[in-house]
């Protein structure tokens, strides 16, 4: 049974992610045994011990995997609605939005610390993408083709001014060269609680949109024969990736390529259809994001290597290895 | 072979409106110098003073950009129709990214002068389409297969990138930023010969293969009916394509947005089914002088790099037409 073989493929890659979640919580530049911190996990004795992993580690595993699933789903979501598999969430110019969002808070509102770029980035990201989304369908719906379009020349203009805004002020250039590089260290609990609830809500709204996007999937006449309604997918669609991606962006920085990739191997694994590459995106890729996080805080201990640079070294040679191999399913 | 009259309309306004930009360049600036005079210095005959402004100064910052310009949008073009995909510019393919990560290596890493990174760039391009073709190559080489390993490289030289610049001193990455956007800041005859002869030897083996590019668009098996040798063809379109963006990335850092957009802006202003590779050189030609103009006047004294006027300026006028084009549509 079909069904049976992919839910099964999925509790093995949920079942990965509890690994790596374990491994993150275990892993860390202060050794900890692994029975002190089992024993800790389940009892807070108050410890220092107990502090690094209550305060530090598990808050930062949460949102890895918050920030990854957002990602990964967000991607699949976008591949989907623009029906072109070189989408990424980016495309809607969430993150140029974030980024200028960050940049101009740090160069004339003086916000020095990561907490306080969560809001602007969130907001910069909201309003880029709506700015997107009209001009793509500017005198009737938007369809993929212009959305493409628009995101790449809002991007490119916007991209221009935050970069204009940073060489002028090299001092908050030297501030936002470690946000833009994408990374989860230094996030809290305060940042996990914040962003939470907009990943949550674009969870929901993902899953929602599956059977929709399934059945636009070969094109929007097709779908409305089939009783999906195209433009109110699309927007929908875009409301669900700014959430995930712009609440992704806004906690940890403009982190590529898991969106980008993710869905790819979903969709080798299962196929085109969006009710599984969508939980699929959403498992795979935190386990891509918090495993290249374990990787980092490893490999040049006691320093630490940004998430960002990791997930790229580590899930861009496996994917590569997998595109070889496998035959790629079409969108 | 029959050429619409819109089309020739177009590339020689394009061509008047490129040499008008270039006639401001060069009489305008801290050293106003009249038309008459600039055309003297040219013809050999002009005063010290005014043929070192002329002939050392702004004449081959002019043709350097006037050549990168033309380079990047015949480049875009190819890609884009070839992968007939809108976003498969040779930035996104990796090739431009790592063009950049070979040159930031030599800026960070080497300490190195203006030919070591171009050579450096030079080598970071064509390395990685010999990477991207030698692990892609399987018994048939997939476009599909092509590109998502191109994404895969790419993101890893963009990590690479990214990670050195966090890491480097604070002047070392503004100068690694600033070559990053681009820039045609000082560039002097040295930049200019290479690049002419590069594009002397590219530019002919693409308008010839590139006249089969209608056929290929129309799908390989048509196209072998019609006598295009298809694998060929490709193959020599694709490696003049890489070959002319690294050797203009090397000229003058990787401006990344003229190659999506001039083929883009190109083929609505002549309203062809395909960008034709001359508009869109012409495009590229005109958008990168037109920048460098904005950006040596608006901001003086302060010179800020090419590339973010390119972006905001292309990026702009892309989201206008897209717009525009829209609204008429509906009407």
């Amino acid at each position: 049974m079909v069904i049976a073989r992919r839910a099964g493929g999925l509790a093995v890659a949920a079942a990965a992610l509890l690994l790596v979640f374990l491994l993150s919580v275990w892993v860390g530049s202060k050794q900890i045994p692994f029975t002190a911190v089992w024993s800790v996990l389940w009892h807070d004795d108050g410890s220092s011990d107990a502090a690094i992993i209550h305060e530090l580690r598990i808050p930062r595993a949460f949102l890895a995997v918050l920030v990854g699933a957002a990602l990964g789903l967000a991607g699949a979501l976008m591949q989907g609605v623009t029906r072109n598999p070189l989408a990424d969430p980016g495309l809607l110019g969430v993150n140029v939005g974030a980024a200028a969002a960050v940049a101009l808070a740090i160069a004339y509102a003086g916000v020095t610390s990561v907490i306080g770029y969560v809001w602007f980035a969130f907001l910069g990201a909201a309003v880029v993408s709506v700015l997107v989304y009209l001009i793509g369908s500017a005198g009737r719906a938007a369809t993929p083709e212009r959305l493409v379009l628009a995101g790449a020349a809002v991007s490119a203009a916007l991209g221009a001014v935050t970069y204009a805004v940073l060489l002028l002020d090299p001092e908050a250039f030297n501030q936002f060269r470690y946000w833009v590089v994408g990374s989860l260290a230094g996030r809290r609990e305060d940042t996990l609680v914040r962003v939470a609830p907009f990943i949550a809500a674009g969870i929901v709204l993902a899953l929602l949109l599956a059977r929709p996007l399934n059945a636009l999937a070969l094109g929007d006449d097709a779908g409305r024969a089939l009783g999906a309604h195209a433009g109110r997918t699309r927007v929908l669609g875009a409301v669900a990736v700014t959430l995930l991606c712009g609440a992704a962006t806004a906690a940890a920085g403009p982190i590529g390529f898991v969106g980008l990739a993710v869905p790819h191997v979903a969709r080798m694994i299962v196929g085109p259809d969006q009710r599984w590459v969508l939980p699929y995106s959403m498992v795979l890729a935190p386990v891509l994001l918090l495993g290249a996080d374990v990787v980092g805080r490893v490999v040049i201990a006691p320093a630490e290597l940004q998430a960002g640079v990791v997930t790229a070294f580590v899930g861009a040679p496996v994917f590569i290895a997998l595109c070889r191999r496998r035959k790629l399913a079409r969108l | 072979m029959r050429i619409p009259a819109r089309v020739v309309a177009v590339c020689v306004a394009l061509a008047l409106a490129a040499a008008g930009v270039g006639a401001v360049t060069m009489t305008t600036g801290d050293y106003p110098v009249p038309l008459l005079d600039v055309l003297e210095a040219v013809a050999g005959r002009g005063s010290p003073g005014t043929d070192f402004v002329v002939l050392t100064l702004r004449m081959p910052r002019l043709l350097t950009g006037v050549l990168v310009g033309f380079g990047l949008g015949v480049s875009g073009a190819i890609m884009q129709r070839l992968s007939g995909n809108s976003l498969g510019s040779p930035d996104v393919i990796g090739f431009t990214n790592g063009s950049a990560a070979g040159a930031v290596v030599v800026i960070l890493l080497f300490d190195g002068g203006m030919y070591q990174v171009a050579a450096g760039a030079v080598a970071g391009g064509l390395g990685t389409l010999a990477l991207v073709y030698g692990v892609a190559f399987r018994r048939t080489l997939s476009g599909m297969r092509l590109i998502l390993i191109g994404i895969g490289l790419s993101a890893m030289f963009v990590a690479l990138t990214n990670y050195l610049i966090a890491r480097a001193s604070l002047d070392d990455a503004v100068a690694a930023q600033v070559w990053l956007i681009g820039s045609l800041n000082g560039r002097r005859w040295d930049h200019v010969r290479p690049l002419a002869l590069a594009l002397a030897v590219l530019l002919p083996l693409v308008l010839h293969y590139g006249r089969k590019l209608a056929m290929l668009e129309m799908g390989d098996d048509t196209a072998r009916a019609l006598g295009v040798p298809v694998a060929r063809t490709r193959g020599i379109l694709v490696l003049a394509a890489v070959a002319l963006s690294a050797v203009a990335t090397a000229a003058a850092g990787p401006i990344a947005f003229v190659a999506l957009a001039a083929p883009q802006v190109a083929r609505r202003l002549t309203r062809s089914a395909g960008a034709g590779l001359t508009a869109a050189g012409l495009t590229g030609a005109l958008l990168l002088t037109a920048g460098d103009l904005a950006t040596q006047r608006i901001f003086a004294p302060t010179p800020l790099p090419v590339g973010l006027a390119t972006s905001a300026i292309g990026g702009v006028y892309l989201a206008w037409l897209l717009v525009h084009e829209w609204r008429r549509a509906r009407a």
